[in-house]
């Protein structure tokens, strides 16, 4: 088929990469860009950082500016709501039917929220810009903040609003914050860190309610029975890849949009960014990766497939996270059984580099404050541990 | 070709000094990025253009005018 029409749903990361990268690969055809926000494509992961700290104004997350920004039709504020495969129509939720000849899904995920308590006032979850101005404006206005969930979102605004000046308790069940991503051990000072700034670290123990006086949140419920006063709660429980609007599809929707090595979810559908799963041809499983280098990686990609010139999707994923004066960064892949061996510095100083092993190899380089050395070992990824 | 970085937008992840070390480097104490070289030779260019490409961030911006 002709490549004339290609229509991007998601506006942000991943489907403007997408679009730059057929504008680049030489596509001159037409490109219609859907977003569900009313914005043009900004980056996310300042959001729980500079935007929530208030050290950055919003226009600074402008992914391109506006005369920089690739040539297409911008649909914005016009949520997608179905699509159909075999008539190659996306329908919008006004409506509107959309046909194309190529088709990138990039529509990113939607937070996770607990089955109570998000009818509160002061109750937030965060994944976009109002998400994240909401969340700041409540913050400036209270002493105190419940954070539940201690992965990179929940643990990032805890350092933030610690530095803004407020109360924080950080809880989870797990043992320790960001075990899910790298094992007890670097959970473990994750934690001690959290503490050293003064934050309340309650892991362990998970959130039974939300308590409301009238329609404000006042205090959040554990399951050990104890109750922790709250005047803001960020709700940061993960999230759920949004593909809502793909139900009635035919897609194979197992782990978000279920891909092959070239990010082809179906004839002329390609998928990329949060929202896509493919099995990754070097190490053999299926991955969805929820960060952001992987929006910019299989955005290219998967535009180069719908061209034609696909190749089998092989990154080694590279994501990273800010708390108070340590930038955390890891390279590879960090399965629960690997296992972190710290080859450069030392955790006791403040500075180090570990490599994760897992049968006999190294699957994962992670650096605490550690960029230029950590960068380094990412060679040693796939190699004899 | 002119290569201009934004060090306040700049989140260190080295993936400049990945695609092209002869240009781009990171500062030791935050990874920030550092530029050897703010005219590179033209058989740098692509290199440079797949960092810009790859900047998790976008800092990177080039002149080619």
């Amino acid at each position: 088929m002709n490549l004339d029409h290609v229509v991007v749903v998601g506006a942000s990361a991943a489907g403007l990469t997408a679009a730059e990268a057929l504008r680049r690969e030489g596509y001159d055809g037409r490109i219609t860009m859907i977003g569900a926000e009313q914005r043009l494509p900004y980056d996310r992961p300042p959001l729980s950082k500079q935007v929530l700290a208030g050290t950055w104004e919003p226009e600074r997350t402008a992914l391109r500016r506006e005369d920089a920004l690739v040539e297409a039709d911008w649909l914005l504020g016009t949520p997608a709501a179905g699509l159909d495969v075999a008539a190659r129509t996306v329908r919008l939720a006004d409506g509107t039917a959309i046909g194309y000849d190529g088709l990138v899904i990039a529509t990113g995920v939607t937070p996770r929220r607990l089955p109570f308590g998000h009818d509160l006032a002061g109750v937030h979850v965060l994944r976009s810009m109002d998400d994240a101005l909401a969340l700041r404006k409540d913050l400036l206005a209270a002493s105190s903040v419940v954070v539940v969930g201690a992965g990179f979102l929940g643990a990032e605004t805890a350092a933030v609003a610690r530095q803004m000046g407020l109360a924080v308790t950080l809880v989870d069940p797990l043992p320790a914050p960001m075990i899910r991503q790298f094992g007890a051990k670097i959970g473990g000072l994750v934690a001690k860190l959290h503490a050293d700034n003064g934050v309340t670290v309650r892991t362990g123990v998970g959130v039974s309610g939300l308590v409301g006086l009238g329609d404000q949140v006042v205090a959040v419920d554990l399951a050990d029975g104890s109750s922790l006063p709250a005047e803001v709660v960020l709700v940061a429980i993960g999230s759920e890849p949004a593909t809502g609007w793909l139900a009635d599809s035919g897609l194979s929707l197992g782990n978000g949009v279920d891909c092959d090595s070239l990010c082809r979810a179906a004839p002329g559908v390609v998928a990329a960014g949060d929202v896509a799963s493919w099995t990754h041809p070097e190490l053999g499983v299926r991955l969805r990766v929820e960060h952001r280098m992987n929006a910019t990686e299989q955005g290219m990609a998967a535009a180069k497939t719908l061209l034609g010139k696909g190749e089998p999707f092989a990154p080694v994923p590279y994501f990273w996270t800010d708390q108070y004066e340590v930038k955390i960064q890891a390279y590879g892949m960090f399965p629960e059984d690997s296992v972190p061996t710290v080859v450069v510095g030392d955790p006791a100083e403040g500075s180090f580099a570990a490599e994760y092993h897992q049968h006999g190899r190294v699957v994962g380089v992670l650096g605490w404050n550690l960029p230029r050395e950590t960068r380094k070992l990412r060679a040693r990824i796939g190699g004899a541990a | 070709m002119k290569v201009l970085i934004d060090q306040d937008k700049c989140v260190g992840a080295g993936q400049c000094v990945l695609a092209a070390p002869d240009v781009f480097d990171q500062r030791d104490e935050d990874g920030i990025v550092v530029l050897l070289q703010e005219y590179p030779p033209a058989e740098l260019h692509e290199d440079v253009r797949q960092a810009a490409r790859i900047c998790p961030a976008l800092a990177i911006e080039l002149d080619e005018a």
